[in-house]
């Protein structure tokens, strides 16, 4: 069975999956990520940054490592093959977006303006 | 028209007959798309249930704070553990690729180690902190904490199960097209449990510890 579709696969699969990797870009992934990690937790753990760099620091690692996986690992790209699975990705994304960043928006508002004690009343003339 | 529906034609009757022209065959590409639009709709999930935790985080009801609580050399060794599983997968997805049978196997095993290993770390981590008295019913914001946490490693437990019955699967039957369609998919779920990960641990322990 396997041996009377075996050229058949290998033709088939260098036609459809141009890009499904190699242990070169998974090793340099795979690099990337450890090295982004590191720097992620080095921030936070080392006490050498000042805080108030702390929070752009480890949103700025964490979305690098986010593309490096979505490139090396998932195989994300503008080729072809893959322009409609970035398509959905970027309109998920765009979802996304609005969901966390209207939610935070909306209640930080909310606490802001709801959260303390009434001021005293004004009498209405 | 007519070479569409032949196509469809041929992908149902996909791991039955396999005819020799490779123009009507079905290569997955269908079924992967779909698989990724599910992940898609699993990341609003998820996103879901990053905004309540964002807006909870510091409801915390008089009770412990992140920064008390969460120990990050631990919560690296858990994002160490899952990043080398997911290199492991790719491994394994290399040697799919490559037609070795045993290989695949071998790598799939190595990932399911890793990703137990993932588990293990997360469930002793919940267990000590209910063992602390900081269970998921003491704040609002360890509720949701547990759950987005909790949710993510329910997906890597699925993704465990899965991994087994692929290898069971492998074992059984040989990279056939349906296998090879099937560890496919289960590659995209793998990484993108990962790719999960980095948020958690980016906005959840990170940012609590600041």
């Amino acid at each position: 069975m396997a041996g009377s579709n075996h050229s058949h696969d290998v033709a088939h699969h260098e036609a459809a999956h141009a890009d499904h990797g190699s242990t070169k870009s998974y090793l340099i992934g795979f690099a990337l990520s450890v090295v982004l990690t590191l720097a992620s937790f080095g921030v936070v753990m080392s006490g050498a940054v000042p805080h108030d760099l702390m929070m752009p620091g480890i949103v700025v690692f964490g979305v690098a490592q986010l593309v490096v996986q979505l490139v090396c690992f998932l195989h994300m790209g503008t080729s072809p093959a893959q322009r409609g699975n970035l398509a959905i990705m970027l309109f998920t994304v765009l979802i996304l977006a609005i969901v966390v960043v209207g939610s935070l928006w909306v209640l930080h508002n909310m606490n802001e303006n709801m959260m303390h004690p009434l001021p005293r009343m004004m009498p209405v003339e | 028209m007519s070479s569409t529906a032949l196509s469809a034609h041929h992908g149902a009757l996909d791991g039955v007959s396999h005819g020799g022209d490779a123009h009507h065959h079905d290569d997955g590409s269908k079924t992967l798309l779909g698989f990724w639009i599910y992940l898609m709709s699993d990341c609003l999930i998820f996103s879901g249930l990053f905004a309540t935790f964002a807006v909870l985080a510091n409801a915390t009801a008089g009770g412990p704070t992140g920064k008390e609580l969460f120990e990050l050399p631990y919560v690296l060794g858990e994002t160490m553990l899952l990043l080398v599983s997911s290199v492991t997968f790719g491994m394994a997805m290399l040697n799919m690729h490559a037609g070795h049978r045993g290989k695949v196997i071998a790598w799939l095993a190595v990932t399911f180690l890793f990703g137990a290993g993932f588990i293990g770390m997360e469930v002793y981590e919940f267990a000590h902190l209910v063992h602390e008295g900081a269970g998921p019913s003491h704040s609002a914001f360890l509720s949701s904490y547990f759950t987005l946490v909790g949710t993510h490693g329910l997906h890597v437990t699925c993704g465990l199960i899965w991994l087994v019955v692929m290898m069971d699967q492998m074992r059984r039957f040989g990279l056939t097209d349906a296998t090879r369609r099937r560890l496919s998919c289960l590659s995209l779920f793998w990484h993108f449990l990962d790719i999960v990960w980095i948020c958690v641990f980016t906005f959840v322990y990170l940012r609590g510890a600041i």
